[in-house]
């Protein structure tokens, strides 16, 4: 067959709703860019530990120490089932992992911003989680097949992490009036940093829409964005707090809410490095990475020398 | 067709905006764990299904391993691994003529067989 031939072979099945895996044909643009996203998730996934991280400590109480600590160590686990996923389109774990050591790969940038108080907790699981949720929930529909699988089982653990910001949130919004700025702060910070991470307008976008039409993506980004505003805007009521935008308004024509203008400057900012904590994520990882080589070096040799054993006895 | 996918999704930021202030590392010459395939029972009397993959040193580790990455949440009361090198896959180039031979045998199914009403317990 020719590629042309092959092209349309390919097409006809995404068009059919059938999955593509990871031994079919596939265009060589198609595989690099779910190598891309699926990778960039992947990462996305691990640096999001370190926000969280750095609370597991100074937790209020047991219970919620107890909750984020099982909230990171899923985390951790969405991070492997989707290099897993990545490396059936032909990399190495080793190379997505120097990637993002590099600095080479990327990962989402909301995970540049800092966590300064317990309250950032409740409103990153509950803007920031909200927000991957809808990706992700879309993304259980996706034409490759591995990807949609391991969204799939992401999905089903992630609604956890999302509900118990919220609670987190609301505990707050019932509290001492210093609780209660403390929750409003959050909010405030988390706001807009959460808008950006639907990525650029879709106006922004010359090109025609391969990733729609190759079905990795099924809504765009300001139709995401616009869900997630619309959610959002009206689940805020319950903890009787505002958002930080002065535009934000039900527009009844729509049937949405309409809403202000992001800070572009800024997300390219964090996008090209230079957000509140793209060094310190980076290093946290770096530091982390080197400090375990000893340890699966060790795991590597032990196995080794126990096969060797084995062999020894069978000869 | 080699079209250059310039719409940025979440989750998707070209390398083009690369980071230019992180400190540059070189591939580690590290020898790496290989990679296995997961099962897990998900109950008494069920099959083992495929969960997924991960690396480990052995097949020890990879249980461990196994039991923290995909049964959380209770999913599973036995695990199998096997080392993803020891799997052999039909090639999907050949479904057609690997499967296909058996759709035009429909006597192998039972509605094939016309039956009077009357006839019970069949």
């Amino acid at each position: 067959m020719s590629i042309h031939d092959l092209e349309k072979a390919f097409q006809d099945k995404i068009d059919k709703e059938i999955k593509i895996e990871p031994k079919d044909w596939m265009p060589e643009a198609y595989r690099k860019t779910n190598l891309r996203q699926i990778s960039q998730h992947a990462h996305s996934e691990i640096v999001g530990m370190l926000p969280e991280g750095n609370w597991i400590s100074r937790a209020p109480s047991l219970k919620r120490k107890a909750i984020l600590i099982a909230k990171v160590q899923d985390e951790a686990g969405h991070g492997l089932y989707l290099y897993s996923a990545a490396e059936t389109l032909g990399t190495s774990r080793e190379q997505m992992v120097d990637d993002l050591l590099s600095g080479k790969a990327k990962y989402s940038s909301i995970f540049n911003y800092p966590t300064l108080t317990w309250a950032d907790m409740g409103a990153v699981g509950w803007l920031v989680d909200g927000a991957a949720i809808l990706n992700q929930v879309m993304l259980c529909r996706t034409s490759y097949g591995p990807y949609a699988r391991a969204m799939v089982r992401i999905c089903k653990e992630e609604s956890f992490h999302q509900r118990q910001g919220f609670e987190t949130l609301l505990v707050l919004s019932k509290g001492t009036q210093e609780q209660r700025d403390m929750c409003q702060e959050a909010i405030n910070r988390w706001w807009w940093p959460s808008l950006m991470m639907f990525g650029p307008k879709d106006s922004e976008s010359t090109n025609s829409d391969q990733s729609m039409k190759w079905k990795i993506k099924r809504k765009t980004n300001d139709e995401l964005r616009q869900n997630f505003v619309d959610m959002i805007a009206e689940q805020i009521k319950l903890l009787g707090m505002t958002l930080p935008d002065k535009d934000l308004k039900w527009n009844e024509e729509r049937k949405h809410y309409d809403f202000g203008e992001i800070n572009w400057e800024e997300f390219w900012n964090v996008v090209k490095g230079n957000g509140p904590c793209n060094k310190q994520r980076l290093a946290a990882r770096n530091k982390a990475h080197d400090e375990g080589a000893w340890v699966r070096a060790a795991a590597l040799a032990y196995a080794e020398k126990r096969k060797n054993k084995l062999n020894i006895k069978a000869a | 067709m080699n079209t250059a996918i310039k719409k940025y999704y979440y989750g998707d930021i070209p390398d083009g905006a690369a980071d230019n202030n992180s400190e540059k590392k070189s591939s580690t010459a590290e020898s790496t764990w290989p990679l296995w395939e997961v099962f897990i029972r998900s109950k008494q009397g069920l099959d083992h299904k495929h969960a997924g993959s991960l690396h480990a040193a052995d097949a020890e580790m990879a249980i461990q391993n196994a039991r923290d990455v995909y049964t959380r949440r209770q999913e599973g009361i036995s695990l199998w691994v096997v080392e993803s090198k020891y799997i052999h896959a039909s090639n999907p180039d050949d479904a057609e003529m690997f499967y296909e031979p058996a759709s035009d045998k429909v006597y192998r199914h039972p509605t094939f067989y016309d039956l009077p009403d009357e006839l019970k317990h069949m």
